[in-house]
């Protein structure tokens, strides 16, 4: 037992080792904060992204010395809301991220608490999503594809990610602008990015809903036709229109944001906007957002909580429609 | 040719001091962290991911590709020893490496995963270097209907585990289907089995099922046949390493589950679970030595799975680094790394990052012989912890278990899950259940049942996809021939041996 523990301590150390020094090289601001970042959702994904690229960022602007960040992860967020609210409560040095996925798995998993319980700091970053179709497709343009849709639903099967997620949602808003009943959809969901990826490849699925970033490189191998993309407008370097353009009157970003814990005094809360904002205003931040496909869109404060309050309902009248809440 | 002169490049890049420390550094942890039930190498590399912001591409992907081997030489040492899988892909190695352990031959069982995992990583990283282009093409031409036929044929494996009693197995296989079904349905997003609690929303971890029912449910028989005397361990019988004779049983077991690994592991949605069961399943009908499994365990039950599990691991670079398809949770994190490097993987990943692609698949080679330098000598080491006294191994276990379970995801309410299975895996041991059906179902079914559904919408609702794709008819047709098959043999075996003295009846 003793060799076995030794073995294993040393490791340990070796990896500690390798944290250590991680942590040694941005320089120690004397007075900057320490916060803190929850993340309901498990390390690797896009909120634990964003809460490790704004600890980077914020420590190297020298915005604060350092920070924790606790993963619960768990149901599109549900599992780690209710901790937040009732553990978290009025520390006014804490932040969530959450995003359009947890509205969706509220309403979808009837959770007891939702997103009006916290207080909102900022809409960050958003992915826009990329309706797409392998290269052999007949589908030449966004309007091929909506009248496909409209001549009959159940020929045309579009993968994308899990049911009522972002991908799904963006199909049901294209269906409903379209005057096609969501409830006829021939809709594909998939795991992951990865295996929607590779039903598209394969033939296997008529198109492919998901975010741009799943897509780009398949786009610029010539593997995929880029049919049209959800951002408001149309983006530098993307040879495709937006949706708007293409006729159709849908605009989506599967957005992520921050938010502080309920209960959480004026001051601390300005401060934390001030905070957050400064970060999101640096070159650091841009270059990192750049790296990762992540579109800039800093709403915060009210603003934000106007927009919170628009999406959800937007959210959940479309998923009704798709038969999920 | 030109694959050779990219991969001697690749030598050039990964044979610096650096890189090696790199790659020594991530085979150790990697090891470590597959030793912990819980820790995996996705949750390691996704907490080592800042890594990258301070060092050059080639490094951390040499110390990410490390961690990947390693753990899944590491993963096997507790399922031998401790009946404790701490990777979904190690097991099926727990139900013949364990049984070994108790008869004294825990070592060769050891051996033989270490080589075995060297021999299949090894094949599996020359596979990724030369046959890339041409697996992922197969790959790519599995759809819906085509997985679902190969879980169809993974069902096969199921023969092999059901023991005495069909009627006991198949009872276990279901309890594990219903077991698999809980958590959000996929296809439509509405919770099942749930009953309103949040914390079953994303469905129960195999883990936690395993090492409910194998390690604690195990452990809790052992502890109360105790004073029965029976079932005692014995710590080492004969040679410490493997004999001639298991050497001569070993070697195709490797081969057979390196075929089987490679290919399915890089499968978008093939994994390691499949090709351990598929291998499983095969050893254990080519085996000549058929009464060694499930007593004393049967050397080809480990080496087949354990080859097929690491042949996997590097089938799964091939979508990824050619395709830049991320096929599973350690793949995925392996490519967000890339983005933080500025750099898309995708088709052109070989072109514009040869450098990176070539030194990674060099330093795989690397890692594969420092992991069985790493881990040969530490079998006599391991070995030894059969020779605590029974009440402190149990013990031992049980604590090492609850540690590793609450690692996963630091949930209170896997806890409660371990528990609840390890009573009732205590109740089907005693009762004469076998274990091992419930996994597979809670593995197999789910995985099935998305695919079907898929393959369903997507055609429509029409039947014949399965029966029109002829990979798909392949599989189904191998299916039948591996569940009828051997019923059929054995059926027309007895007429032929006793067919002189009852042909005149018969007509």
């Amino acid at each position: 037992m003793l060799n076995r523990r030794r073995f294993l301590m040393s490791t340990a150390a070796a990896g500690a080792a390798g944290f250590a020094a991680l942590h040694l090289s941005p320089a120690f601001a004397q007075d900057a904060p320490q916060i803190q970042i929850f993340v309901p959702a498990a390390p690797g994904g896009g909120w634990d992204q964003t809460a490790r690229t704004m600890d980077q960022v914020l420590r190297s602007e020298k915005l604060i010395s350092g920070s924790q960040i606790t993963n619960v992860g768990g149901a599109g967020g549900t599992v780690g809301l209710p901790q937040f609210i009732s553990q978290w409560n009025g520390k006014g040095n804490s932040l969530m991220v959450a995003g359009m996925v947890m509205v969706g798995a509220i309403i979808a998993n009837k959770s007891a608490n939702n997103l009006t319980e916290v207080t909102p700091i900022a809409r960050l970053t958003g992915e826009f999503e990329a309706l797409v179709v392998p290269a052999a497709s007949p589908f030449k343009t966004a309007a091929d594809f909506v009248a496909a849709l409209k001549a009959d639903p159940t020929k045309v099967p579009v993968a994308g990610g899990s049911a009522g997620g972002s991908d799904h949602i963006l199909f049901g808003l294209i269906a409903k602008t379209a005057g096609v009943p969501a409830a006829n959809l021939s809709y594909v969901p998939f795991a992951g990015g990865g295996e929607a990826l590779s039903a598209l490849l394969g033939n296997q699925v008529a198109a492919g809903i998901s975010g741009y970033g799943e897509f780009s490189e398949q786009v610029k191998a010539g593997a995929l036709r880029l049919l049209a993309i959800s951002a408001d407008k149309p983006q530098e370097g993307i040879d495709a229109p937006t949706l708007k353009e293409a006729g159709i009157d849908v605009e989506l970003f599967n957005w992520r944001g921050v938010f502080a814990p309920p209960g959480v005094s004026d001051a601390d809360k300005a401060a934390m906007i001030t905070l957050v904002e400064t970060m999101a205003k640096s070159d650091a931040w841009a270059t990192e957002c750049k790296n990762r496909n992540w579109t800039q869109i800093l709403l915060t404060g009210d603003d934000y909580a106007k927009f919170l309050a628009e999406d959800t309902t937007r959210i959940a009248a479309i998923l009704k429609d798709l038969g999920l809440a | 040719m030109e694959t050779l002169g990219h991969l001697a490049h690749g030598f050039s890049v990964a044979f610096t001091p650096v890189n090696l420390m790199w790659c020594l550094l991530g085979t150790t942890l990697g090891t470590a962290i597959g030793v912990l039930p819980g820790l995996g190498p996705a949750l390691t590399i996704a907490l080592l991911l800042p890594i990258t912001y301070q060092v050059a591409p080639e490094a951390s992907f040499i110390l990410f590709a490390g961690i990947y081997y390693g753990a899944m030489y590491g993963g096997s040492t507790t399922s031998i020893l401790l009946n404790t899988p701490g990777e979904s892909a190690t097991i099926v190695t727990a139900l013949e490496g364990n049984r070994m352990a108790r008869s004294g031959r825990g070592g060769a069982a050891l051996a033989t995963s270490a080589i075995g995992s060297f021999v299949a990583g090894t094949l599996g990283t020359l596979g990724v270097a030369f046959l890339a282009p041409v697996v992922v093409k197969f790959a790519l031409s599995f759809g819906p209907a085509e997985y679902f036929s190969l879980m169809v044929l993974a069902f096969i494996t199921v023969s092999a585990v059901l023991g005495s009693s069909s009627v006991r197995g198949l009872t276990s296989l279901f309890v594990g289907f219903v077991i698999g079904l809980v958590g959000v349905d996929l296809q439509t997003g509405q919770p099942r089995f749930t009953f309103g609690m949040s914390q079953l929303l994303d469905g129960v971890d195999v883990i936690v099922v395993a090492v409910g029912l194998f390690a604690v449910g195990e452990t809790l028989y052992m502890a109360s046949r105790r004073y029965a005397g029976k079932d005692e361990i014995v710590p080492l019988r004969g040679s410490l390493y493997m004999t001639a004779a298991e050497w001569a049983r070993s070697w195709k077991a490797w081969l057979r589950g390196t075929l089987l690994g490679f290919p399915i592991g890089a499968l978008p949605a093939g994994g390691a679970e499949i090709p351990t069961f598929l291998s499983y399943a095969i050893e254990k009908k080519l085996s000549k030595h058929k009464e060694e499994f499930g007593t004393v365990g049967a050397i080809e039950g480990v080496a087949g799975p354990e080859a097929a599990n690491n042949a996997s691991a590097a089938g799964v670079l091939v979508p990824m680094l050619t395709l830049g398809l991320p096929t599973s949770a350690t793949a995925a994190i392996m490519l967000s790394a890339f983005q933080s490097y500025g750099i898309n993987p995708g088709p052109m990943l070989f072109m514009t990052q040869a450098n990176l692609v070539w030194g990674l698949i060099a330093s795989l080679f690397i890692a594969n012989v420092i992991l069985v330098i790493l881990n040969l000598p530490l079998i006599g080491l391991w070995v030894r912890l059969l020779k605590i006294p029974a009440p402190q191994l149990y013990a031992g276990i049980l604590v090492f278990a609850t540690v590793g379970t609450y690692g996963i995801s630091q949930s209170p309410t896997d806890l409660v899950i371990l528990y609840l299975l390890g009573g009732a895996g205590f109740l089907m041991r005693r009762f004469d259940f076998p274990t091992a059906p419930v996994i597979i179902g809670m593995i197999l079914w789910p995985l099935a049942e998305a695919q079907f559904r898929r393959a369903m919408t997507i055609s429509n609702g029409d039947w014949s996809v399965f029966y029109k794709h002829p990979l798909s008819l392949t599989l189904l047709t191998l299916a039948f021939i591996g569940l009828i098959g051997p019923h059929i043999w054995a059926y027309v075996e007895r007429r032929r041996r006793r067919g002189p003295e009852h042909v005149p009846g018969d007509a």
